[in-house]
Formats: C-alpha cells, structure tokens, sequence
C-alpha cells in the first residue's frame, strides 16, 4: 500500500528525516513513534500528498478519495456547525446516503446533541471526535492518524480503540503516536524517528 | 461534470454560509467603499469633471475587492481547512471555482448598494459602465482568489496579496474605465471579457499547484 525508498524531507536548510525506507503492506498497520519535531506528521503529510518529498520514492497504492487524514486541526470550519461540516465532506466524499451515515458517526463519537452547535464552541476533545468522524465519515481504506488520543477523554479513548480494532485488517493504518503502547496490541509494524 | 458543479455548488453555498454567520467581510467592504466614496466627494474640487469620478469609481472598486479577497481564505486558514478540501476527491479547481462564486456574490452585493452611492455623490450610470463592472468582477475575483490561495500560506500574505494583485489589475481599470468614458465602449468591453476568458482559464487550470506545495 505505501512504499517509501530513501525518503527525505527538508524545510530550506533544515534537515526533517533523510533515507527513510518503508513498507506498509494493505491492511498493515504501522505505529510511527518518535519526539517531537522529529518527522512524524511530516511524513502524513507526505504520504497524505500535502507535501512533496525533496528526495526519494514515495508510493502510495490508492486513491485520494480512499485517505482518512487525521491531522492536529480538526479541519472544520469554526462558524458552521458540526453537522453543517460534516455534510460538507459528505458531499465533497459523495459519501452515500450521507445523512444516515453522518448522523450514525455523530451518535457513534456522542455529538448527536452537539450536532447544531458551531464548532467554535466545542471543546479540544469535542473537536478531535468531530475529527475522527470526519475521518472515518467516507470509509477510507488508508487511514492517517496523527495522535488520534489527543484530547480524548477516557471514555473517548477507549471508543477510539474499539473503532480502530473494528477496522483493522479491513483498512491500512499509518498512526503517529507518542503513545505506543497503547496501540500494541493492534500494530503490526513499527517506525521510530531518532 | 456534474459531480463537479455540486462540488463547486457545495463550495460556494459553504462561504456564503460563513458570511452570514461571521458578518466580518460584507459590512466592510460596504464600509469601506462608502467612506471612499464621501472621501472622493469632498476631496476633488468644485467642477471636477465626470470623468474623474468614473475613475474614481474604478479605484473604489479594486481596493473594495481587495479588502473582500484579503479576508477569503481567513477561515481556512483558523482550522487548516484547506488541507481537509484539498484532500477531498473532488477537482482542486472547483475550490478556486467555489470561492470565486462566492466573493463575486459578496462584491456583486456591495456594489447593488455602492453604485446608486456613486450616481448620488457624482454622476449617474449608463448601462455600460455597469456592464462594465460586472465583467471587471469577474475578472478580478477569477485572479485575486487565486493570488489569496497563493498568498495564504505566506507569512507575509496581509503584503503579498495587494503586491500581487495590483499589478494585474491595471488591465481591469484600463478596461473598466475605458469602458466608462469613450463613446465606442465595445472594444472595451471585449478586452475585459477576454481578460475574464483568459486569466479564468489560467487560474482554474492552475489552481492544483497552488494548494499542493
């Protein structure tokens, strides 16, 4: 699904990873560790096709319309509100019987209430299950997920683990994550940034 | 094609949405071009020809629009928003496509209130002149919502934008005001209608590399 062959990245002079090699096989499921700064979201980013590379090869066997991107900001608009967002892009995904399946995810990550409320008012961890939503809302068979607990609450957390278990072998996962461990016991594959 | 006019539809509907929700770009624009207007007014001289409030007009219009571009992409920009649209399957064109609608809607608007202001504090308009500005709109929310998109992921976007703009939008006051004054306006109006075809051409064709790096 995602080859990467002496992958590098730089932002002018500075150096984010160099001679990266990869290999996610379809239905894999790699957890991408490292600190801060150290080419995690960077390398999403890549694989998501926001950034080129400045060196190698980078293979990803999909199309765009089949990647989940989960990144930092929820990429929502802050006035409309979550159920407004979420037909956005339900329509943009063509994503059938939109409505249906946006209304399941929002009761599925408990923002059925919240669903007429802008999201400027919503919480850190309102917005990142509204990003979850948004993410899965189009049944991607990539998933890109750049510290998917950020936020959560505990409750959140362990929804987020059942979803990511019900979706493994069914989909590719890329997750970036400072928390490894919890992810263990779904990954099939490791990189760790220096 | 017609995924991609619901995509484009879908787009527009979204920023005129955020307007009426966030009310920060109309009214100043309407603002902005009022006050112009009353500047004008008083500070030309007693006498001044008609002439000189046409082009007066055309300078009214462009800084108007200019204020409405520089505030386009602002709500992408809060939430990275414009990654989450560039990701989407649909054709990165119809992002430009969508925003352009949309703040040619917002200057359209602005200008049904600020041309009987103009006739008020000057002279009266002809039917070309309004044509004139209806395809100098065009023209104008086709390029600066691509210099905006350009623009927005500088750190100097606030400067580049008018830097950009400006510049390529001389032909428009050429058009517009040659338009507005000469007697045989046609040749005028063909060159704005061209400088619409062929500037909207280039920057829907374009528009992918600009929201990809």
């Amino acid at each position: 699904m995602i080859r990467a062959r002496g992958l590098a990245k730089r932002y002018g002079a500075k150096r984010i990873f160099d001679g990266l090699d990869l290999d996610v096989e379809r239905g894999g499921f790699v957890v991408v560790t490292g600190p801060n700064g150290s080419g995690k979201t960077t390398l999403l980013r890549l694989v998501a096709g926001l950034v080129l590379p400045s060196a190698g090869e980078l293979e990803v066997g999909i199309d765009r319309g089949q990647l989940g991107f989960l990144a930092h900001e929820a990429l929502v608009y802050r006035e409309l509100t979550a159920l407004e967002n979420l037909d956005l892009y339900g329509r943009l995904y063509r994503v059938p019987e939109r409505r249906e399946r946006i209304g399941m995810l929002l009761e599925r990550f408990d923002l059925w209430d919240a669903r007429n409320e802008r999201t400027g008012s919503f919480s850190r961890g309102m917005l990142q299950r509204l990003a979850l939503c948004r993410t899965f809302l189009h049944e991607p068979t990539l998933l890109l997920l750049d510290e998917p607990f950020s936020a959560l609450d505990t409750e959140g957390a362990e929804l987020l683990e059942r979803e990511l278990a019900a979706r493994r072998g069914a989909a590719t996962f890329l997750v970036a994550t400072h928390d490894a461990k919890r992810l263990a016991p779904l990954a099939t594959g490791s990189l760790a940034f220096a | 094609m017609s995924g991609y006019f619901s995509d484009v539809v879908a787009l527009a509907r979204k920023d005129v949405l955020l307007e009426l929700r966030a009310r920060d770009t109309l009214p100043a624009m309407l603002l902005f071009v009022a006050s112009a207007f009353v500047i004008f007014h008083f500070a030309l001289p007693t006498g001044t020809g008609e002439l000189a409030g046409l082009g007066l007009l055309w300078v009214a219009i462009v800084f108007t629009a200019l204020l409405g571009l520089s505030r386009a992409f602002v709500a992408e920009r809060e939430q990275n928003v414009l990654d989450g649209l560039v990701l989407a399957p649909s054709d990165r064109s119809a992002i430009w496509l969508g925003k352009a609608i949309a703040v040619f809607a917002f200057l359209a608007l602005v200008e049904l209130a600020a041309l009987p202001l103009f006739a008020l504090f000057f002279s009266g308009l002809d039917g070309t002149t309004v044509a004139a500005v209806v395809l100098a709109d065009v023209g104008i929310c086709a390029v600066g919502v691509f210099l905006a998109a350009m623009s927005v992921a500088t750190r100097a976007r606030e400067l580049l934008l008018p830097v950009l703009f400006l510049p390529l939008a001389i032909p428009v006051i050429v058009g517009g005001v040659g338009a507005s004054v000469t007697h045989a306006p046609g040749r005028y109006l063909g060159f704005l209608a061209l400088y619409d075809a062929l500037f909207a051409t280039i920057c829907w064709a374009s528009f992918e590399y600009v929201v990809t790096e």
